[in-house]
């Protein structure tokens, strides 16, 4: 036997590596948390991920469906949620505009399930092909009414892959729908993925009711720790669902305390959760007089230029947020208390840079540098603000 | 079982005004479920909005209560992802061929196994009497005081251009036939249309003078006739009930399982060693 013989251990290995699109990462991760059910409708740059599930999901006994329109779409993993399945769907800007009235459903009848915006520019049906982060603030407020929402993001495929997972895990841990803001050259570049064992990601089931058949259930009263184990449609339990305020029991009310009391609980599961719920990543952050805020893609630009200028001498570092809904507060006054200015590397006109005013002790030391036409944001880019503002000239 | 047995009593009296022929249905609808003997739990009712859409919350089947137009989406959904559950979408005319036109051509194209009701009565109620798809030209209504000049649409026809298999009329003077029919379409293997006439004296009864709830009954009787029945034949001009369409066609779901086999066979032919039927694991909360 010669030494570079494989072992059967190397094949699993390299079985296991995938060079792929952001867009099969997130594909790959839907898979290793367990989806069953996707229901799409085709619109650039998200495409690939309703054609890769169209094949994957039949040869696991998963179904695919393509529907109508962008807000069939979003009723029907809806409805496949409530039959005890892990749902997923798939748009970019124009069609998560559509999907918004039954995502605020989906808040409200509180019901699990994955909604992935690939973002382009905007607005209307702005630059299909093209890369954008405006659709931050549509991720929180485009559905009407007070609620909470839960968004996160990544700037490379493995995060992918790992957030895709976090997202099926934290829609069933609190009921609701989660958002994967990607955009459009995450969804389309190409790099390595790892796809780890089964078992080494954590993989959050759905909570069942342990109430058993002619015993009262209450699909809206939550347990001590805040949690609504839920009942199959099909199952022992009928109950009922709607987008109305409604009591224990989901039946209409609009008694003022049900009405009050949905409503905190409806925010309170969420934001009280922030902590828990808040994903982030550092890089050359030890130590930074200028910290460069950013996600997505545009967090590889703001990582490529701190390593530069740190190579340099000069204290430069990124906070990278994964999570962007609900705003990590805390964690982004923590690390920008000491920074002499805070950069937020963003592709939009400042949606994020607001967020971060607003939480800072100092506003008037947060910057933007962002990129709103149709390109990618270079080191370059930010490096030009940087050294305005470090008083070095451009 | 009787009639209160598939009802949720907690939450009566209902709220549809006196004379309104929405209860009618709902009782034509609980006699055929109750005398096909169908399991509680097997039966999922989705609606939308309107005065229509308020009946699932009223029934002891497992009850989805959604979105203006969206309900047959929502029912897709609930179907394709468990299809051992008989789906019962009843809707308003509005709900179901204004802002709900589109996924109910659509789903009627799939020939998926859902059977649609819908509860005609020309007019959106809730709102405060406004004109619908179905109200049809000369018509008075909120939005309409000079008289409508929108055409209708003429659901039997709709549905069955749109693939339905299963198309079907009646009204809420004909009960018994209403329980028939309902029976046919529930039985039915595809997706199937029951449009049900029905009468809304607070609203478009008082606007375009056509009396009482019983006026509007009668009227229901007088202007319409059975399918191959003299009475058609003599005046052509009268609105047509009964069964029109009941084909055998491809289900959408049993398609499903098809292509899911081929899948299945073609992923086992190239990883052999796979595991499939990666059903999500059920777990109890401990309280």
């Amino acid at each position: 036997m010669t030494d570079n013989i494989k072992t059967d251990e190397n094949v699993i290995k390299t079985n296991n590596i995938k060079f792929v699109q952001g867009n099969e990462a997130c594909v790959e991760g839907a898979l290793y948390a367990g989806i069953n059910f996707f229901a799409g409708y085709p619109i650039t740059p998200s495409t690939e991920i309703a054609e890769l599930l169209s094949k994957r999901l039949p040869e696991k006994g998963g179904k695919f469906i393509q529907m109508e329109d962008e807000i069939a779409s979003m009723c029907a993993i809806i409805g496949a949620s409530l039959t005890g399945h892990k749902v997923m769907t798939a748009t970019s800007g124009p069609g998560f505009s559509l999907k918004q009235e039954a995502l605020g459903y989906a808040c409200m009848a509180e019901i699990p399930c994955v909604v992935v915006d690939v973002q382009r520019g905007g607005p209307s049906t702005g630059n299909p092909t093209h890369v954008s982060q405006g659709d931050i603030y549509q991720a929180r407020w485009g559905t009407h009414g007070d609620h909470a929402i839960i968004a996160l993001t990544a700037s490379n495929h493995q995060d992918v892959f790992e957030i895709t997972v976090d997202a099926f895990n934290l829609a069933e841990t609190y009921r609701t729908p989660v958002i994967l803001l990607f955009d459009e050259v995450i969804g389309h570049m190409r790099e390595k993925l790892v796809i780890p064992e089964q078992g080494k990601l954590p993989i959050v089931d759905r909570l069942r009711t342990s109430v058993k058949k002619g015993v009262d259930y209450h699909p809206y009263l939550p347990r001590e720790d805040g949690r609504l184990p839920m009942s199959d449609f099909g199952g022992e339990h009928r109950y009922n669902v709607t987008g109305l305020f409604h009591d224990m029991w989901g039946f209409p009310s609009n008694n003022p305390k049900v009405v009050r009391e949905l409503l905190h609980h409806l925010i309170d599961k969420i934001d009280n959760n922030a902590h828990a719920i808040t994903r982030y990543k550092e890089h050359y952050l030890e130590g930074a007089e200028y910290v460069l805020i950013s996600y997505g893609s545009s967090a590889r630009s703001a990582i490529h230029l701190a390593k530069n200028r740190r190579e340099r001498g000069e204290k430069v570092g990124v906070l990278e947020l994964q999570s962007i809904w609900p705003f990590p507060e805390a964690l982004v006054r923590e690390k920008c208390a000491n920074a002499k200015a805070v950069i937020v590397v963003e592709m939009n006109m400042g949606q994020v840079m607001k967020e971060v005013k607003a939480c800072v002790d100092n506003p008037s030391k947060v910057f933007l540098a962002n990129r709103i036409d149709n390109k990618l944001i270079t080191p370059t880019n930010i490096k030009t603000l940087l050294r305005m503002i470090q008083g070095r000239g451009v | 079982m009787a009639i209160k047995d598939y009802i949720r009593q907690r939450y009566f009296p209902q709220m549809w005004c006196p004379g309104c022929g929405h209860g009618t249905i709902l009782n034509a609808l609980l006699r055929a479920v109750d005398e096909l003997g169908l399991d509680k739990n097997s039966i999922v009712m989705t609606s939308g909005i309107g005065c229509s859409a308020r009946i699932s919350g009223y029934v002891d089947f497992h009850s989805l209560h959604t979105l203006h137009g969206r309900a047959l989406a929502f029912a897709t959904g609930v179907k394709l992802s468990k299809p051992e559950l008989k789906l019962l979408v009843p809707m308003g005319d509005g709900d179901a061929l204004a802002i709900g036109g589109n996924h109910f051509i659509h789903a009627a194209r799939r020939n998926i196994d859902i059977t649609a009701i819908i509860m005609n009565n020309r007019i959106y109620g809730m709102t405060g009497g406004q004109y619908s798809p179905l109200s049809g030209p000369g018509k008075k209504a909120s939005t309409a005081p000079y008289t409508t000049i929108d055409n209708q649409f003429d659901v039997v026809n709709l549905s069955i251009a749109a693939g339905a298999s299963f198309v079907a009329r009646s009204t809420t003077y004909h009960v018994l036939e209403c329980v028939d029919i309902l029976k046919r379409a529930i039985q039915h293997k595809g997706f199937s249309v029951v449009e049900i006439l029905s009468q809304c004296p607070t609203h478009y009864g008082r606007k375009n003078k056509e009396g009482d709830a019983v006026q509007m009954l009668e009227f229901q009787k007088k202007t319409t006739a059975k399918l191959g029945s003299k009475a058609l034949e003599n005046d052509p001009t009268l609105i047509p009930r009964g069964v029109f369409v009941d084909i055998d066609a491809p289900e959408y779901c049993e398609e499903y399982d098809k292509i899911m086999k081929r899948a299945m066979k073609e992923t086992l032919q190239k990883e052999p060693l796979k595991n499939f039927g990666n059903q999500a694991n059920q777990t109890c909360d401990m309280a």
